[in-house]
């Protein structure tokens, strides 16, 4: 988790701080080597590396399922879901985002700070982004050393429901 | 309830008792309405109330029609209830002609005076009928929902009742003498008596109400049950992984707190799985009345006989049985039952007969819907099906009875003569049997022409927690549920039971019957050594889903669990194969397979294997097991292993030589032995080895 900016949590991207209304918390997290950013408020838990139970038949980008607690939480195979090759990393972190009342988990290869970066700085997705991603992206923020893709979940779950379909 | 009551009065019209009851929700509605403002329903409930009282007096006795009118009575007091649920005002109506008719009845015109009465009676048959062709007109859409509201409304009026007991006396005192203005025709003299008797009744009406706030009650919502429910099953398995972690040592201080954590732990359990358990009577109750409707809709004596009300099973199934229930009783009385005339030229009594029963069995409810009228017409359906052409001459003709009658299952399959407004339009037992399989149940039925048809429903007491066989496949466990289990059945090469190969597709042969086999493995496209490759060990379970048996070939078999069903995620409800998923014992989740997707599946499979390899096929059904052996000089020989029953290695003392001629003594028989050449050289010493043949 070293390898993360420690943004300091009020403090935006350029280093001014800004008002606490305009800020949106973010947790950060590492797959294939880029960096996304979910909104805290929907992330149920996060837990070190789990028993995933395998689903056969189920589309490609599902991992599987866990059990949370006595919930069973599916599993999403985040490379898959983002395009990426397959990681070599076996030990993989979950992320369990709430969407309506459904958990789902995000399997991650590494699991970041949760910082607080000001909306007014969102910029808009690159043109020459694969439809792909922009299907799945919010927006980007210039960190100080890098890049901050925000993740909408709900658009990356239901552009992969769909093609899974085609 | 009131509707039931009326029913059970009419039948009984000498029951106090059922009218006791009658009478009090009647007075409660008319009364709190007096309270509350809301005119209509008044008038309504009270006009209705005029005819009861003539009832408790005993100055009228009840018949069919003016039970008819109560219960039209009835309706529009729950059409007006449900309206002013939704809208929070009592709507706007017309209700003369009704509580004209009520009042002719509370005359007693109805049947005192047959020549008056005709144009009422044909007024009231009349519309009788236009509210049977298209009750949604009289009543509103909800008119269903409707009676769960007026019960609700019914249970918290007798509540504030009973808090306002000396108010509610004050508003039955103006109630009772209003009776005299609208009936006239009865002598003044008459009423004394009727309003005296009342007072105790109004005094007995409120004790009812206090027994009711004495059994306490409350409601909870179903989400919070659902969320204790899941709460208590993770904490019994954290219970389990306790115990497990304490079972190796015996000197362990927590041994007793734990047995004691142990026991509340299923005390728990149990108690929280039975807030969910209602009575199935909660589903019968609106089969009297629609019985009742049909019945005098047709013409037709059904006397509707219900046991085991008290019969508990999980609300959720319970909510998921109603529909299919209800057009099931619908068909025994529409279809089943003949009319009064029929029944008598066949020799049975004019009034038929439909039987309700209801038990547990082994962890499943069993239904029975059992009536005593024509049967299914054998010959009708077999014409059915030829004119449907859902199958050939040829293969009709070998259909048993049992079979032919399972096509009323199919859909759009209806031997109605005519449609009526019951039933007969052919959308009906499919969809009975996909809404009870869809609980995890089951439904079979026979008839005997002429003698009537039973229905069986075969239903688990709860959706939440399940019998389950657990099982392996490809290093993966699932889940089967033990209902779609018949019977589980090892095969390998040498065993008695082994798996065959026909034109490509697996096949087990099982008692003289192909059972076609499904290999889990290969279903779920889990890793396989080699497609090519057969499996030739393995288990089979032998599933049943609807009518079609078939076995599943898995790689290994646990054990039975019972299984808390939890719902699949959405994003993989598409795959047919499962029916939930479910967490073990040991934490582990898995996925619980559904016998009727599996099913589907093997047909497919089998369909794909056909067409596909069919060369391959062709070629592998050619080929032969054959055992190779060595005997004195010359080649190796072989012989098809089909043929070949044992592999013996005879004693020489066994054996006995007559002319030439070689005998064995083999279990307890003699047996001839042949020698493959005529210079075959017979072993001196140690045994002689021999390959026993069975010729069949």
């Amino acid at each position: 988790m070293s390898s993360l900016p420690a943004t300091v949590s009020g403090v935006n991207a350029a280093g001014v701080p800004v008002p606490a209304e305009d800020l949106a918390k973010f947790l950060t997290f590492r797959v294939g080597g880029e960096l996304f950013g979910i909104p805290a408020l929907a992330i149920q838990d996060i837990i070190g590396p789990q028993r995933i139970a395998r689903i056969p038949l189920a589309p490609p980008f599902v991992a599987g399922a866990l059990n949370l607690r006595g919930r069973i939480v599916t599993a999403i195979d985040m490379h898959n879901a983002l395009g990426m090759p397959k990681s070599e990393k076996t030990r993989k972190l979950n992320v369990v985002v709430r969407t309506g009342a459904e958990l789902y988990d995000l399997l991650v290869d590494d699991v970041g700070d949760v910082i607080a970066l000001s909306m007014n700085d969102l910029e808009p997705n690159p043109v020459s982004w694969p439809e792909s991603w922009r299907a799945f992206s919010a927006g980007i923020f210039k960190l100080d050393d890098q890049l901050l893709v925000v993740l909408n979940f709900d658009a990356l779950l239901s552009s992969q429901t769909k093609s899974t379909l085609q | 309830m009131l509707d039931s009551e009326l029913v059970k009065f009419e039948r009984d019209p000498t029951s106090g008792e059922t009218l006791k009851v009658i009478f009090r929700v009647m007075h409660t509605i008319k009364g709190t309405c007096g309270f509350l403002g809301l005119p209509r329903l008044e008038k309504v409930a009270h006009a209705g109330e005029d005819v009861l009282v003539k009832y408790r007096d005993g100055e009228l006795s009840a018949t069919p029609q003016s039970v008819t009118v109560i219960l039209k009575c009835i309706d529009r007091i729950r059409s007006i209830i449900t309206e002013l649920a939704e809208k929070g005002s009592e709507p706007a109506g017309d209700d003369s002609e009704l509580i004209a008719q009520l009042k002719a009845a509370a005359a007693g015109k109805l049947e005192i005076a047959p020549a008056a009465s005709e144009p009422t009676k044909a007024k009231s048959k009349k519309k009788d009928q236009a509210e049977a062709k298209e009750p949604p007109a009289n009543e509103p859409p909800k008119s269903d929902d409707g009676f769960p509201v007026a019960a609700e409304l019914m249970a918290e009026i007798e509540a504030a009742m009973a808090k306002e007991k000396a108010a509610k006396e004050q508003a039955s005192e103006p109630a009772t003498p209003l009776p005299v203005p609208v009936s006239s025709t009865p002598p003044p003299a008459k009423i004394e008596p009727a309003t005296t008797k009342l007072e105790p009744k109004a005094a007995e009406a409120a004790k009812a109400g206090d027994a009711k706030a004495a059994t306490q009650s409350i409601r909870v919502n179903v989400e919070v049950l659902e969320h204790m429910m899941n709460l208590v099953s993770e904490m019994v398995l954290t219970r389990n992984q306790l115990l497990q972690m304490v079972r190796g040592r015996d000197d362990s201080e927590f041994k007793e707190p734990l047995q004691r954590l142990s026991r509340v732990t299923t005390d728990l359990q149990e108690g929280v799985m039975k807030t969910r358990m209602q009575p199935i009577g909660n589903a019968w109750q609106k089969l009297p009345r629609i019985v009742r409707d049909l019945s005098t809709a047709s013409g037709k004596k059904i006397d509707l006989q219900m046991v085991g009300a008290e019969t508990e099973l999980d609300r959720q199934v319970l909510e998921m049985i109603g529909d299919p229930l209800l057009h099931m009783v619908r068909n025994s009385a529409d279809h089943g039952l003949e009319g009064p005339e029929e029944r008598l030229a066949a020799g049975k009594g004019e009034v038929g007969t439909v039987r309700l029963m209801a038990y547990h069995q082994g962890g499943h409810i069993i239904m029975e819907i059992t009536d005593d009228g024509r049967g299914l017409n054998t010959g009708r359906i077999r014409q059915k099906i030829v004119e449907k052409g859902l199958a050939t001459q040829a293969e009709w003709d070998n259909l048993s009875d049992h079979e032919v009658h399972q096509y009323i299952m199919r859909a759009g399959f209806s031997t109605a003569e005519k449609i009526t407004n019951v039933s007969g339009r052919g959308v009906g037992m499919d969809v009975v049997r996909a809404n009870i399989e869809k609980i995890g149940g089951t439904v079979d039925f026979r008839s005997v022409q002429g003698r009537g048809t039973s229905f069986t429903i075969k239903i688990p007491l709860t959706l939440a927690i399940v019998a389950a066989l657990i099982v392996e496949a490809g290093d993966e466990r699932f889940a089967i549920p033990q209902i779609a289990v018949n019977e589980l059945v090892s095969a390998s090469a040498g065993a008695q039971h082994k798996i065959e190969t026909v034109k490509g597709a697996q096949v087990l042969r099982l008692r003289g019957r192909l059972l076609p086999l499904v290999n889990l493995r290969k279903l779920l496209k889990l890793d396989t050594p080699s497609d090519t490759e057969v499996d030739r060990d393995g288990f089979v379970i032998v599933a049943q889903a609807g009518n079609k048996v078939f076995g599943i070939v898995v790689d290994g078999i646990y054990d039975s669990e019972e299984i808390v069903v939890k719902p699949v995620a959405p994003i993989i409800k598409g795959i047919t194969h499962y029916s939930g998923n479910t967490i073990l014992g040991d934490g582990s989740v898995i996925m619980i397979l559904d016998p009727n997707g599996v099913s589907e599946a093997v047909s497919e499979a089998a369909a794909n294997v056909v067409a596909t390899d069919a060369t391959k096929a062709a070629l592998e059904a050619e080929k032969t097991s054959l055992l190779l052996f060595s005997t004195g000089a010359g080649a190796i020989k072989a012989v098809p292993l089909g043929l070949v029953s044992r592999l013996e290695n005879f004693p020489l003392t066994d054996l006995q030589l007559n002319d030439g001629a070689a005998l064995a003594q083999y279990r307890g028989k003699l047996i001839p032995i042949a020698s493959v050449s005529p210079d075959f050289v017979w072993k001196t010493e140690g045994g002689q080895p021999a390959l026993v043949f069975t010729d069949q």
